[in-house]
């Protein structure tokens, strides 16, 4: 259960990524999450309201990349799909291959909000 | 990994920072690693030792599976070689750590309280608490866990992940990503192979190369001084390939690259 961990993670990610835009808040937050993370994406969504609670992202929605897992073979060289625990080369079943997709566990983009109201309450207390 | 000056933006992944928005928003591309915080620390930790030649070894497994029983053998064995320290991480209680002092042996215990796994932060914060001079080895022994350590850099050089003969031997297929974070897999408590009918040590090892893991298997039993020579000298190597990696100012990271290297690979 670290996926909470993970959520406050990406919240302090996010908020950086707003600083450093100068934008207002977040609308979309897209992470790629692969299967070889060890994370959960539904349990990352379920923990990410709570850290996200009273922050320019809290009414933004999390958008989850695909990561399908492939492995190149060092024997072969082909470049096949595999099963998390049977990370072997679809072509020539060796088991001496890398990991090319699969293992991410990136922030991969934000979609961010300029245009503020003025009288917007978030503008007289920016989140820091 | 660097998300200023453009050098993520790789052929294969450029399409995903110039996709359409909504009007009135802006899509910026990141291509971060999540947990870049804590693999900062983790990375300043791991300068803290390579400055210091000292070799880091992160030891993760199920609770129960000999942990601290290893240790214990393992720093007896080694008292008059090398000088070690010990990091404990538990939920609760200061035992572990005083089973290691027992033995005249540094331990600081971290004390987690709800959380599973250690991070680089609860790391370097215990190593404010020691003394590390003349160290040559630090072992920190993880929160007894399958699954949540496995994700966390500590600034280790080394992953060595045990599997006890009481646990089933298809747990490598069961956790995939702890053993294939493993630098060297330990089969523990082999002393009981010979009353246990249910463990096949060569089918644990077919389990770990199923996960493309070159990582040797030794099978020992610290309680019964077994098989405790190939994991001493396999430690005495690793030892030396440190100090001569610190000679020409190189560094390691455990079996795992990080998210960014992966990405880059992935597209090179």
């Amino acid at each position: 259960m670290h996926e909470l961990a993970l959520a406050q993670a990406l919240v302090e990610q996010v908020d950086a990524v707003i600083s450093r835009h100068s934008a207002t808040q977040a609308s979309l937050i897209r992470v790629r999450i692969g299967p070889l993370a060890g994370v959960v994406p539904e349990l990352l969504a379920t923990a990410f309201p709570l850290a996200a609670a009273g922050s320019r992202m809290e009414h933004a929605q999390l958008e989850f990349a695909h990561a399908p897992i492939r492995v190149r073979c060092q024997a072969c060289g082909a470049e096949t799909e595999a099963l998390m625990n049977r990370l072997l080369c679809g072509a020539c079943g060796d088991w001496h291959t890398q990991v090319i997709s699969g293992d991410e566990l990136l922030l991969e983009s934000v979609e961010l909000i300029n245009d503020t109201p003025l009288d917007s309450p978030r503008s007289a207390h920016p989140y820091v | 990994m660097c998300d200023t000056c453009g050098c993520n933006l790789t052929p294969g992944n450029q399409h995903l920072a110039f996709r359409p928005v909504a009007k009135g928003a802006t899509a910026v591309s990141v291509l971060k690693g999540l947990l870049a915080k804590n693999d900062d620390q983790a990375a300043h930790n791991r300068e803290h030792f390579d400055r210091r030649g000292i070799l880091a070894i992160n030891l993760m497994s199920s609770p129960g599976s000999g942990k601290t029983a290893l240790l214990e053998a393992t720093l007896t064995a080694l008292k008059n070689e090398f000088t070690c320290a010990v990091i404990e991480g538990d939920l609760e209680t200061e035992n572990d750590a005083e089973r290691i002092r027992a033995l005249g042996v540094t331990a600081h215990q971290i004390v987690t309280g709800t959380a599973c796994h250690l991070d680089a932060h609860l790391v370097h914060d215990a190593l404010h608490h020691m003394n590390l001079d003349g160290v040559d080895v630090l072992f920190i022994e993880n929160v007894g866990n399958l699954v949540c350590p496995a994700s966390f850099d500590l600034g280790q050089h080394l992953n060595v992940t045990l599997l006890s003969v009481t646990e089933g031997d298809d747990k490598p297929a069961k956790y995939p990503v702890m053993f294939r974070a493993a630098d060297a897999m330990l089969l523990t408590k082999t002393d009981l192979l010979a009353v246990l009918d249910d463990f096949d040590p060569d089918q644990a090892e077919a389990h770990l190369r199923n996960l493309a893991n070159p990582a040797p298997v030794l099978r020992l039993s610290a309680r019964k001084n077994l098989g405790m020579d190939a994991w001493l000298a396999w430690l005495r190597e690793q030892l030396a390939a440190q100090r001569a990696r610190v000679a020409i100012g190189q560094s390691r990271r455990p079996a795992i690259q990080s998210d960014g290297q992966t990405f880059h690979s992935a597209s090179a």
